[in-house]
């Protein structure tokens, strides 16, 4: 059983290591052509130098919204998992 | 804890307050914004925490879940603001107003009046990502606490 | 000329990962498990927008004419560290809350049912 366990380890480590191995180069990035739009425009249609918070907040502003909504539900849960308990 | 690690949290507590606002306000321009603002404010109170017990501040439970209520509903209030065109539109950038001045394309020092929308959102995120993780802290700290301590 | 280097070190970091999940029994340790394995897919998103040469997107005094990393990972990467550090605070709540009431952190002996 210990062995199987090892070995089923041993055939996913080595093929995680072996697609990351056999990706695209690193530093050439596949596809760019939304994020070349974003550099280019980014400045004239958000106004912000930051590129990456005009894309969290305008281009992708719904993604957070849901991040918002993970967050409260998680803050929620914790405190109804950590309520006061009275015994 | 003893004087001396009250002391210095009394003298640091204030530093890393003002350099988490200083992260969240500068979010549009420099690395940063609200996440990354409101985390380092919550690990000012997480150092509150540590140093002073959870008695002390077990009030300020319900100011803090207020304070990530409100921060949502600004959020959204603020998304609901380009309604007129779409959901989540940037309708103060370029205007003119509140942040509204038109940016240089390319490099550039840096303006705090730009953006639009973008830093009034980053402090919305900011209030709600601090006091969601201060009151997780806390509400962690605070869980049984007779006979923990 | 460093080839996939990164690619092959946020690998292992999941790697290491799926190991402690595996090995051990401890709840404290699975959620450290866990995180390592969030640590590595976010390391990977953020290796996979990299640009040679380029410098960070962000036009405050930024050198002229140079080529920027790709934002949009960035951002995504952003929305998943919040999330991860969201479900590893519910982890080590439900993880206070079962010592509490099991006296135990070990995981084969939650597992059974006593009443």
């Amino acid at each position: 059983m210990k062995w199987i366990k090892v070995g089923a380890f041993l055939v996913m480590v080595g093929f995680l290591v072996g697609v990351a191995a056999w990706m695209h180069p690193f530093g050439v990035p596949w596809a760019s052509e939304m994020d070349d739009y974003f550099i280019a425009n980014a400045q004239v249609e958000a106004g912000a130098n930051n590129v990456v918070t005009s894309v969290v907040f305008d281009y992708r502003g719904f993604d957070t919204l849901g991040e918002a909504t993970v967050l409260l539900c998680a803050v929620v849960g914790v405190a109804l998992v950590l309520r006061r308990t009275r015994r | 804890m003893s004087v001396v690690v009250r002391t210095i949290a009394r003298i640091i507590v204030p530093m890393i307050l003002a350099f988490g606002a200083y992260v969240i306000m500068h979010g549009h321009l420099t690395p940063g914004g609200g996440f990354q603002g409101g985390a380092v404010i919550a690990s000012a109170i997480a150092l509150l925490l540590v140093v002073f017990g959870s008695g002390r501040l077990a009030g300020h439970k319900n100011l803090l879940s207020l304070l990530e209520d409100l921060g949502a509903i600004a959020f959204v209030a603020l998304a609901f603001l380009g309604i007129g065109c779409t959901f989540f539109r940037n309708v103060l950038a370029g205007s003119g107003g509140l942040f509204g001045m038109p940016v240089p394309p390319g490099p550039n020092p840096g303006f705090l009046n730009t953006g639009g929308t973008l830093p009034l959102m980053n402090w919305a995120v900011g209030l709600k990502v601090a006091a969601g993780l201060g009151s997780v802290v806390l509400l962690l700290g605070l869980f049984g606490g007779g006979d923990d301590r | 000329m460093i080839g996939n280097f990164p690619f092959v070190v946020c690998m292992i970091l999941i790697a290491l990962g799926l190991w402690t999940l595996l090995t051990r029994r401890n709840l404290i340790k699975l959620t450290i498990g866990i995180s390592l394995i969030e640590s590595g897919v976010n390391l990977f998103l953020v290796t996979l927008g990299y640009v040679r040469g380029g410098v960070a997107p962000i036009y405050t005094y930024a050198p002229p004419g140079a080529k920027m990393v790709l934002p949009t990972p960035q951002a995504l990467t952003l929305t998943s560290i919040v999330i991860g550090l969201a479900t590893t605070a519910l982890m080590l709540a439900f993880a206070v809350v079962i010592y509490r009431h099991r006296g135990t952190l070990d995981a084969r002996k939650i597992r059974e049912l006593r009443g």
